[in-house]
């Protein structure tokens, strides 16, 4: 057979050096969902085995947060609450909060984590930092469930808090939290692929964007100078608007929801570029 | 038959030293001995790359404009000494690396084996495990659970499909990961020399598996591999690479047999006497020395090893004796034996030429080097070189047992069975 001949055959795919930086697979994805979805398993079922308390743990760990939150910041620091029980306004930051935090770091991982997989079997990359989304989604909801029964205890009791229509806008409060943790994950797992010292400079980092975010204090608390800065923050106005929604304190301002939002795609974006040039390269590399 | 899988220039380039490094504080350091003119501390690192030149490039190449088709059906087997590049090959035909140049042309699905048990999850049970181990070499759920019953049988764990495969025992984990992947339903599978794990049975098992999949099933295999006994067993075509070039390609057979007489490990020629290189002294020098086969036309069990020296004499008048010793890869002297060359004080100046053979089924399979030792009287050396050249001596299979067998020796022996009742 000549080449011209071999040419025109049908084939299903080519490999080669360099094919787009945007040809990120979306549909290479989509084949492999049931892939996906056997991670997200993984990830769920393995975390809390040989574990006596088991999916418990999902509870445990808001609720004792919640307590040195009540403790430290509520009592000791004095932080105002807005007027909120202290029970419900750390619980509504912290369920919120650890959704953004848990997706950052694990799909930041994917790389250093995955490698020897990476290695040895292909399939589409993007699919194990998408597994990480989903499966913290499920542990959100959970965490999610246990905020809703203690906001309904107090509903109840007639306390001075006010779930309100906005609470509508819940689904695109969390795609907003999924995608800024997936799309800071991303850049940051092309990125310690390079440069392993990175993974400590992540963990310490979330850590002081929690401070930077109203997730422990109210917005009302900070002065009117200072607050332009922490709306800067793209995760302010998601906090700032469940609070608003579920609580009945706190700020909803559509312009600065706008703004994270057009960040989350930009962001989003990104990361999928540089999540696509890194996994090309990866496996000669790291 | 149409081809499947069409390989066009394809290289591959490492770079060495510079990568490797990975943290900030290297690059740093790297930056710092720069600017003080010093040499970057971690260029040396991977340059070693067990190539026999070192021309002090920082670059590689690991593959260089292979060519090839595969046609459908075809059971290829890919050969060559390590560090050829077999393994660089089968990582980009799976999609796990990238060339730097050219392109490959795949038709079907294609599901590949570099390493059994990808993706295994040890706190996860057996079952669970299939599902997943599945997914990762590409199956879709509805396929893992058709093949669900066949994959546990095959594997015959059916007892411990609920456990956690981190209580199974080290041949359990393997057969169940060889097991999912025997049943992939890709129209191409590529393995890389994972039949190098397991019992002997399941090993057997696992090659019948293979040959039924490409004979009845029509669908195509490559395989490397660095038992010539499995590749000559099961594959129809064989591609040689030799320092990540293209070599041969042929029959299994003629592949082998190729491999084998142009590895340059069996051959040491020297026609030189002048060379600044040449092996020997004042005493003796050595122009050629050459290991093949006794029978046949490749090194293996049954074709014995004929062995050939031709030397240049300066000692004139004495008793000149050769001693030749065979190491095996694990430093065992097989034999350290000689021959008198002159016994009457009439040694001369020139050329001598020394042939020996060891007959068909004495050495078993493996890696030999020969040390070369002349001397005065059987009592004073005159020169001695260790390690002149290796050769290997391909595996055959005994009966339906592929494997390399346990031992030094692989004599042929003529039982009697007698019967008593």
């Amino acid at each position: 057979m000549n080449q011209k001949q071999i040419d025109d055959l049908d084939w299903d795919f080519r490999i080669e050096a360099n094919n787009g930086p945007f040809s990120i697979g979306f549909s290479q994805v989509w084949k492999y969902r049931d892939l996906l979805m056997l991670f997200v398993k993984r990830d769920i079922v393995t975390v809390y085995k040989q574990t006596i308390l088991g999916p418990l743990w999902f509870f445990i760990q808001p609720i004792l947060t919640t307590i040195t939150f009540m403790f430290i910041f509520g009592n000791l620091a004095g932080i105002s609450t807005d007027g909120v029980p202290q029970i419900l306004f750390y619980l509504a930051g912290i369920t919120i909060w650890n959704y953004f935090n848990e997706t950052l770091t694990q799909t930041s991982k994917t790389f250093t984590e995955n490698a020897p997989i990476f290695g040895k079997v292909y399939f589409p990359r993007l699919v194990l930092p998408l597994s990480k989304v989903i499966s913290n989604l499920l542990k959100f909801a959970i965490q999610f469930g246990l905020f809703l029964v203690t906001l309904l205890v107090f509903v109840l009791l007639g306390k001075d808090v006010g779930p309100n229509i906005y609470i509508l806008l819940t689904p695109i409060l969390m795609i907003m939290m999924g995608g800024l943790g997936l799309g800071f994950g991303l850049i940051s797992s092309a990125l310690t692929t390079k440069y392993r010292d990175l993974t400590f400079l992540i963990a310490f980092g979330v850590q002081l964007l929690m401070y930077a975010t109203p997730v422990i204090y109210p917005m009302s608390s900070i002065s009117e100078k200072y607050q332009i800065y922490l709306w800067i923050n793209p995760l302010t106005s998601i906090l700032e608007c469940f609070k608003y929604a579920y609580l009945g304190s706190g700020v909803l301002n559509w312009f600065w929801l706008t703004y994270s939002m057009i960040f989350t795609v930009l962001l989003l974006l990104l990361g999928a570029v540089t999540f696509n040039r890194i996994e090309k390269s990866f496996v000669d590399t790291v | 038959m149409r081809p499947v899988i069409n390989v066009e220039n394809v290289s591959k380039l490492y770079r060495l030293g510079e990568i490797g490094t990975g943290t900030i504080s290297h690059d740093i350091n790297r930056w710092w001995a720069k600017m003080r003119g010093k040499e970057d501390p971690f260029a040396e690192i991977g340059t070693e790359n067990d190539r026999a030149v070192n021309d002090g490039s920082q670059y590689a190449w690991a593959l260089r404009d292979i060519n090839f088709q595969v046609g459908q059906g075809d059971v290829l087997g890919i050969i060559g000494r390590n560090g050829a590049g077999k393994s660089t090959l089968l990582k980009i035909l799976s999609r796990v690396t990238l060339p730097t140049n050219g392109h490959i042309d795949v038709k079907g699905r294609v599901a590949s084996l570099l390493e059994v048990g990808t993706g295994f999850h040890p706190e996860l049970t057996g079952r669970e495990n299939i599902f997943l181990n599945g997914a990762i070499l590409g199956m879709t759920k509805s396929e893992i659970k058709r093949k669900f019953d066949e994959i546990v049988d095959f594997a015959g764990v059916a007892k411990y499909v609920d456990t956690p495969v981190k209580r199974y025992s080290s041949g359990m984990y393997v057969r169940l990961a060889f097991a999912v992947a025997a049943h992939l339903e890709s129209e191409i599978l590529i393995i890389d020399e994972v039949l190098a794990v397991g019992d002997a049975e399941f090993q057997k098992k696992c090659l019948g598996k293979m040959g039924d999949v490409s004979r009845k099933e029509g669908r195509t295999i490559l395989f490397v591999s660095h038992n010539m006994a499995s590749v000559k067993s099961l594959c129809t075509h064989g591609i040689v690479l030799h320092n990540g070039a293209y070599a041969f390609e042929g029959s299994t057979h003629e592949a082998v047999n190729f491999y084998q007489q142009n590895s340059n490990l069996n051959q040491f020629v020297n026609f030189d006497l002048d060379s600044p290189d040449i092996i020997g002294n004042e005493n003796i020098k050595i122009l050629e020395f050459k290991v093949g086969a006794f029978q046949g036309d490749y090194i293996s069990v049954s074709s014995g090893i004929s062995f050939e020296c031709t030397f240049y004499n300066e000692k004139v008048g004495i008793n000149l004796d050769i001693t030749f010793e065979l190491v095996n890869s694990e430093e065992v002297k097989i034999f350290h034996h000689g021959a008198l060359i002159s016994k009457n004080r009439d040694s001369r100046k020139g050329l001598y030429t020394i042939k020996g053979h060891l007959p068909p089924y004495t050495l078993n399979s493996g890696q030999y080097k020969f040390n070369l030792i002349f001397g005065e009287n059987q009592r004073y050396m005159l020169f001695g070189e260790a390690e002149l050249i290796g050769f290997e001596v391909a595996n055959e299979s005994l009966g339906s047992n592929t494997e390399v067998l346990p031992g030094i020796l692989r004599p042929n022996i003529p039982y009697e069975i007698d019967f008593q009742k």
